[in-house]
């Protein structure tokens, strides 16, 4: 039925094997085949999903899971591995805005790299490569193959971040990228041998979700929190959370495209999906929910409060993906994880438009990226500043626009669900109200009054090409009304996004897994979901919107009206001022409590551990052997007559022994 | 016959210490050599006095053999002294420690 | 059993012998002799490589015995036997060596330039005896090849090698012949122990696996046996040898030391140590265990600090059998079959990274990082294949180290949870080397002048690398292919040594505390094939 899944990933395989083989041959011969080639494929990969996702649609909702196996992978014992596609709402509802917004973000990268001096060829096969990995991340059906996602995404994101790679710091930015997602993988993959060992020791060897999830109730709670934390800390890598969000600010050392598709629309929701994928588990650890609500509360906050300063145009939107995935932790770990889901996809349409945008304007501005020095292009760059306004109004929220639904409904359950409480909302509605001011900031110091760069630069201001505002446009249609399909039930709408995932999420889910343990559980934790009135959820709704109104005219006052109010703020508050610029200082923090002490330690095990003590041992016996030789070896002089007076006085003591001893 | 045979035995015995002695004393390899051949002429002495007294011939046969590698010790060792004494003038045993170590 | 009723596997290990004697026939002196010399030598060891194939078409996985098993007496009075055989553990290996000859050969195509004859004879010779100490089952017979293989390789590292070559090479011939000198010993004392016992004077290994031995000597003779293939594993704290070796060693002698010559250690754990003493090999086992731990995170640490590109491999080489050998230890089928597969992924992408360092020392005769940077730029081709196998060393799911490390660690939670955490951070560390290697050498701008016209590589080097790059991606995906060959026999094994095991806590009666029962499910699951629907 839904068999011919298996295209989905392999179509982005076979552009990475054409353009990764032959890829320097076609572009010497057709350039314009490589793009084709690139983009035809993921393009592909979208129809196939589409198709699939309308054959979903057709189905019962409680029938809407399919598991396609297509072969063994690793194979040992009683434990197997098999690549194989889970279909289900959740992956669908993936599958369709990664293709197609990587769809869209592979035809904006024609117009992007097609001048550029690294190889061509080379950025498709990377891009395919990633979106290879990222279908795999979506729709695998155990663990395993997801960790091959996992950890392909996170490669992907290494080479493309060192796409430009003659530039050191860039190459630098995407080892950290790489070291610190594989600092996460480590907590995933013992949170998923933890998972497995312990179903085992129950017989079920497998990884297979639908195997895991049906068992789940076989664990112990304290293990249960146990995995699920381990695999937040997963999360906290791939997603950008505190403690382990350091690596995505730099990652912006890569081309934009690759900012828009890695590290704003897809990659970095992989947390996002992981947590919800695992939603059973998470389910039946209420610790583990709490602890992911506040840390994707902490970071909306905090990576908010750094983007407040920031003068590089990429850093600030870097910063807000920071924050916006923080929001989709905090509706996760409330438990609203339809609420969650549906910000990861209006997120991945206006994050996406906006760094698209960022992305004409670096290009318009020969690549300049500090904002200091754009300023008026409104009236040079109309596409790029009508589109990009209208992220803006979604990222930050605007009534009407998708991110208002979205948001609104995190925030509604942040405050209203069992778990959540009003100090989540208020977290919450404060890093609005920061997004409002910092986004506001951008447009005003890029867009308006007059432009501050140099005349050289100033005559190459040129609106992007075709290839490059057709996906603007596009996904600023979908910004405007991607919201429209999770309007909430308080404001007329029916709520599709959470009607549709519904089948695999919390409650749901314990139907399809058949499990009477685990969905007893499940039932608690959903009988106790009070149903507040509409009334609250209007007010509350009221005062985020004024509350993020505010935060635009600020940012109006300062950057339109009195534009000296800045200057003023940092110098009178110079520590806080700094502290936000150096993002509170926590690379620092790292690289001194961590790196340098294990780099230091580890001069010490070689230089002192490896050369001195054991390699000085061996050396050690070798000279000992060598000094007693050497004693002996004074015997021999070379002269005949004294070895001939020793052989004369052995024989002496020979003769004299036999006859004392022997004869008397 | 028997009678005789200490005094034979006692001959061996100081041309063997002549001998011994002149090896261990003597600087001049020419001499050393010579005092070898001593030793070697005291120990056939002992064979075939006891070859004599046991009136079997196992004596003369090593007598033979001794004799044999003496003369071809002589040829190669006065082959070397030869050679030692036109590379460096000097068949001072004390001088050559080439095998030292 | 032997179902060619050839003997094959004495023609697999004699024909380079044979082979390096041919070679002997054709003058070496001149210059344009060393073209012939090459192709010959080469030919050869193609020949050997396609031969060794015929191990895999007619092997049975079903069975767990010995197979293609040749025995003939060799000194009655003592005896001694020749007697080969493979099995699932060892035919692997086999192959895996037969296919590295062939390359090394070519990667030293131009840099080997003075005494080309002796070199070649040098690794024909050393081909028979790693192969032949793979498939010997008579302990003495093994005992030779076991040292047969010292010599080629001293004269590899101590005559083509590097500026310190002779101390590396001495080195590495005493550490290694200290450790086979106990294994000797210990050889010999099992031999009389057995004679004295069962009256029977036998080397046999097959018939000494059921020697009863009392604990208190079965203690020492698995201490030496166990000492000798620490050192060649090599476990920490007995690695100091291997960077030495490494770094002085000739391309060539570094990808056979690493890829083959290592095995040996952890190939003789398995079917000597572990067998012939399993009791006292369980007393071992957690302070082994131990050990592998420490070396895979000691290891990976001290290669992060290294300035020498080579000394990092050797260093990534301990770290990475630390993990084989913490498989083994897990004594579950998915350790031990992860165990050996991770010891032909070490094999390949070792090998490799050493094939890769040797192509670019070769071109700027320097292994220090610093000396490089920005050489992706230079050689993107290179540059290709550097990338593809650091991963696979890294083990990125989707390229073959990352099956044998995922068994592994799947085996040593089933047993040992913590050591298994504590495993895991080795992948943490092996990305922070590794593409710490990457970034300084690739990466960046071309600083260097003498790096600006580094050729790229050519086609003798891409023919190398070309197998090494599909293996990799083939082994990572198609582990099955692999892994079903190995399934009886290493089932056998852990059923082996638990019966042995048994024998000697048999009076302890059910609680035996040890964890390596096999359900009876563990032994049929895997045979399963795909599942295609």
């Amino acid at each position: 039925m839904f068999d011919y899944v298996w295209l989905i990933p392999i179509l982005p395989l076979v552009g990475v094997m054409t353009n990764g083989f032959f890829g320097r041959r076609i572009e010497r011969s057709n350039k314009k085949l490589v793009h084709w080639i690139g983009c035809g494929t993921v393009g592909l990969a979208f129809l196939v999903t589409c198709l699939l996702f309308l054959k979903m649609l057709g189905l019962e909702p409680d029938k809407r899971l399919y598991d396609f196996t297509w072969f063994t992978w690793m194979a040992s014992g009683d434990f197997s591995v098999a690549i194989g596609y889970q279909i289900d709402p959740l992956s669908m509802f993936m599958c369709m805005f990664v293709t197609g917004v990587g769809f869209l973000i592979h035809i904006y990268s024609i117009g992007y790299m097609w001048t550029d001096e690294g190889s061509y060829f080379r950025f498709f096969t990377y891009l395919n490569l990633f979106m290879f990995s990222m279908i795999n991340l979506i729709l695998a059906d155990n663990f395993v193959l997801m960790f091959l996602g996992w950890e392909g995404v996170g490669l992907c994101s290494y080479l493309l971040i060192a796409f430009w790679f003659s530039d050191k710091a860039n190459a630098v930015a995407g080892k950290k990228a790489f070291i610190t997602n594989r600092v996460g993988d480590f907590f995933f993959a013992i949170g998923m041998l933890l998972l497995l060992v312990n179903l085992g020791k129950h017989g079920v060897w497998s990884l297979n979700f639908s195997d895991v999830f049906s068992h789940a109730s076989l664990l112990s709670p304290g293990l249960i929190t146990a995995i699920c934390l381990l695999f937040f800390l997963g999360c906290t890598a791939k997603s950008a959370q505190i403690p382990l969000y350091i690596w995505l600010p730099d990652a912006m050392a890569g081309p934009t495209p690759v900012s828009a598709l890695i590290h704003a629309a897809t990659m970095v929701t992989a947390g996002v999906y992981f947590v919800a994928r695992c939603n059973i588990l998470f389910t039946m650890s209420p610790l583990a929910m709490q602890v992911v609500a506040v840390v994707g509360a902490l970071t909306a906050f905090f990576a908010a409060t750094m983007a407040l300063t920031h003068n590089d145009i990429k850093k600030v939107l870097a910063y807000s993906t920071i924050s916006q995935l923080g929001y989709m932790f905090l509706g996760l770990g409330v438990g609203a994880y339809a609420a969650g889901l549906f910000h990861v996809l209006t997120h991945s349409f206006f994050k996406a438009l906006l760094f698209m945008c960022s992305g004409c304007v670096i290009h318009a501005m020969s690549g300049e990226q500090d904002m200091r020095y754009m300023g008026g292009l409104r009236k040079k760059m109309p596409i790029t500043f009508y589109t990009m306004v209208i992220a803006t109004l979604a990222i930050i929220g605007f009534p009407g626009f998708s991110g208002f639904f979205s948001k609104d409904e995190i925030l509604w359950k942040a405050f209203s669900s069992p778990s959540g409480n009003s100090m989540l909302w208020l977290i919450g509605v404060l890093a609005a109200a920061m997004t409002a001011f910092y986004m506001f900031r951008l447009i005003f110091m890029t867009f308006f009054n007059e432009c501050r760069a140099s005349e050289e630069v100033k005559k190459h201001i040129h609106e992007a090409p075709k290839s490059m505002t057709f996906p603007l446009i596009v996904l600023a249609f979908l910004s405007i009304v991607g919201g429209l399909i999770g309007i909430p039930a308080a404001l007329g709408g029916s709520n599709l996004v959470e009607h549709f995932l519904e089948p695999i999420m919390g409650l749901g889910a314990g139907k399809i897994f058949q499990d009477a343990a685990g969905t007893a559980v499940l039932h608690e934790a959903h009988a106790a979901a009070a149903h507040a009135s509409y009334m609250t959820e209007y007010i509350l709704m009221a005062i985020t919107s004024t509350i993020v109104l505010a935060g635009v005219g600020l940012a109006y006052m300062m950057y339109m009206q009195k534009r000296t109010i800045p200057e003023t703020l940092a110098q009178k508050f110079p520590v806080l001022y700094k502290l936000l610029l150096n993002k509170w200082y926590i690379d620092e923090l790292y690289e001194w409590n961590v790196i340098k002490p294990l780099h230091s330690f580890s001069r010490f095990l070689w230089q002192v551990a490896d050369v001195k003590i054991i390699d000085g041992f061996v050396n050690g016996t070798a000279r000992f052997f060598m000094r007693c030789g050497g004693m002996l070896r004074n015997i021999q002089t070379g002269y005949v007559q004294r070895y001939a007076v020793t052989f004369v006085a052995g024989t002496v003591a020979v003769i004299v022994y036999y006859i004392f001893v022997l004869y008397i | 016959m028997a009678d005789h045979q200490n005094i034979y035995l006692l001959l061996s015995a100081i041309l063997f210490t002549i001998g011994c002695g002149g090896v261990l004393t003597r600087k001049n390899a020419i001499v050393v050599f010579l005092c070898i051949e001593i030793m070697l002429g005291a120990v056939n002495l002992v064979f075939i006095t006891f070859s004599r007294a046991n009136t079997s011939p196992e004596g003369i046969f090593m007598v033979m053999c001794v004799m044999a590698v003496a003369a071809a010790e002589a040829a190669v060792g006065l082959a070397i002294f030869v050679l030692l004494y036109r590379k460096t003038g000097s068949i001072n045993i004390d001088k050559f420690n080439l095998l030292k170590w | 059993m032997n179902q060619l009723n050839i003997p094959i596997i004495s023609f697999i290990v004699f024909f380079p012998l044979a082979g390096a004697f041919l070679l002997l026939f054709i003058r070496g002196n001149k210059d344009n002799n060393y073209a012939l010399l090459r192709k010959a030598a080469f030919m050869i060891s193609i020949f050997e490589f396609c031969a060794s194939l015929a191990f895999l078409f007619y092997f049975d996985s079903e069975t767990a015995a010995m197979q293609f098993v040749e025995q003939v007496t060799w000194v009655k009075s003592m005896g001694l036997s020749y007697f080969v055989g493979i099995d699932g553990i060892s035919l692997w290996l086999v192959i895996l060596t037969t296919f590295f000859v062939p390359l090394c050969m070519l990667c030293s195509w131009t840099y080997i330039q003075k005494n080309v004859k002796a070199f070649l004879i040098s690794l024909l010779f050393l081909e028979t005896a790693m192969i032949g100490a793979f498939v010997a089952l008579d302990l003495i017979l093994f005992f030779v090849f076991w040292e047969f293989m010292l010599l080629p390789m001293f004269m590899l590292i101590g005559v083509w090698g590097g500026d310190r070559r002779i101390y590396s090479a001495i080195k590495f011939f005493l550490y290694t012949a200290a450790g086979s000198l106990l294994m000797f010993v210990a050889i010999i004392y099992l031999y009389y122990y057995n004679h004295k016992i069962t009256g029977v004077a036998t080397f046999n290994l097959l018939e000494l696996y059921t020697l009863q031995i009392p604990v208190a000597i079965q203690f020492w003779l698995c201490l030496a046996f166990c000492f000798a293939f620490a050192i060649k594993v090599p476990l920490f704290p007995l690695h100091t040898w291997l960077p030495d070796a490494h770094v002085e060693a000739p391309a060539a002698g570094s990808v056979l030391l690493a890829a083959i010559l290592l095995k040996m250690g952890i190939y003789g754990f398995m079917r000597f140590a572990m067998l012939l003493f399993p009791y006292a090999a369980q007393q071992f086992l957690p302070y082994i265990a131990a050990l592998a731990i420490i070396g895979i995170i000691y290891a990976a640490l001290v290669a992060w600090v290294q300035p020498d590109m080579k000394k990092l491999v050797a260093y990534s080489s301990v770290s990475h059998l630390g993990y084989v050998m913490l498989g083994l230890f897990a004594l579950n089928i998915q350790g031990i079959e992860g165990g050996i597969y991770q010891m032909m992924n070490h094999g390949v992408n070792t090998g490799a990274l050493f094939i890769l360092v040797g192509m670019i020392y070769e071109r700027r005769h320097s292994r220090m990082m610093a000396d490089y940077g920005g050489i992706a730029k230079v050689m993107p081709v290179f540059a290709v294949f550097l990338m593809i196998v650091t991963l696979a060393s890294v083990a990125v799911p989707g390229t073959n180290g990352f099956v044998g490390e995922f068994m592994i660690l799947v085996g040593a939670f089933k047993t040992y949870p913590i050591y298994g955490v504590f495993a895991v951070s080795g992948m943490v560390l092996g990305a922070t080397y590794m593409l710490w290697m990457y970034q300084q050498v690739m990466f960046g701008p071309v600083t260097n002048v003498k790096n600006e016209n580094i050729p790229d590589l050519n086609r003798r080097e891409i023919a190398i690398l070309v197998p090494i790059a599909v293996l990799v991606f083939v082994m990572g995906i198609f582990p099955g292919f692999f892994m079903r060959k190995m399934d009886a026999s290493v089932n056998k094994f852990i059923s082996q040594y638990n019966t042995q095991y048994e024998l000697y806590v048999g009076d302890t009666g059910g609680k035996s505390k040890n964890v390596l029962v096999v359900s009876d499910a563990g032994l049929t699951a895997s045979q399963e094939q795909p599942v295609n629907h």
